[in-house]
């Protein structure tokens, strides 16, 4: 069943890739890219159960956290055009970072 | 004898799990690549992060037993639980943020720009 769930969850991070590289606004490649990463971490715990390595899910514990930050930072990133700057400089910047939008 | 059978009903719960949790992972990538639309696509994030996720740790938690590799497990489950839905609220709010319409069915004019 290991196994199965395995190829399974695979399957899922191909599929989540594929909209990434196709997908038509810059969200949908977000998006896709937040499932990968959550698909990746279930990997990572399965594959330390099929190997028989349970200090693996630490590693999965800390792709947990990382996936989420950098989703949220790549939106920061998208929305400002910078990852410091807040207050009206970053509004003025982002309007013009928005000029050619999606 | 007792624990033999108490192991049987652990593995196969487990294996009962693993099973809906892969078919949930699955069902919701082929929704990401196939629907037609941004906002109808987070839909099929949403199954993948709650059902496929939950069901897959919840049958490794039940394959590992009570230990302190179920505590990490645990750990992991909340942790997804929570930034899940946060990061699929963020990246919706940006979407409509930036303008981008959500796709309107039945009406022939299309969805109304105000």
């Amino acid at each position: 069943m290991m196994m199965v769930t395995a190829a399974a969850v695979l399957v899922a991070m191909a599929l989540a890739i594929a909209r990434a590289l196709s997908g038509p606004t810059v969200y949908d490649r977000i998006l896709a890219i937040n499932v990968h990463g959550t698909k990746t971490v279930l990997i990572i715990a399965v594959l330390g159960f099929l190997t028989d390595r349970p200090e693996f899910l630490d590693i999965a514990l800390v792709y947990a956290l990382i996936n989420f930050i950098g989703t949220i930072a790549v939106l920061k990133f998208r929305r400002y055009g910078d990852l410091g700057q807040t207050g009206p400089r970053a509004a003025a910047r982002s309007a013009e970072f928005h000029q050619d939008d999606l | 004898m007792e624990g033999d059978a108490i192991a049987v009903v652990q593995s196969v719960l487990s294996g009962i799990a693993l099973a809906i949790g892969s078919i949930f992972a699955v069902i919701g990538a082929i929704g990401i690549l196939r629907l037609p639309d941004f906002y109808s696509r987070m839909h099929g994030a949403g199954i993948t992060d709650t059902m496929g996720a939950g069901m897959i740790l919840l049958g490794l938690m039940l394959q590992a037993g009570l230990s302190l590799v179920m505590v990490k497990l645990l750990l992991i489950l909340v942790f997804i639980f929570f930034t899940s839905p946060t990061a699929t609220h963020a990246v919706a709010k940006a979407a409509l943020g930036s303008g981008l319409e959500p796709k309107l069915g039945g009406k022939e004019e299309g969805p109304s720009k105000t």
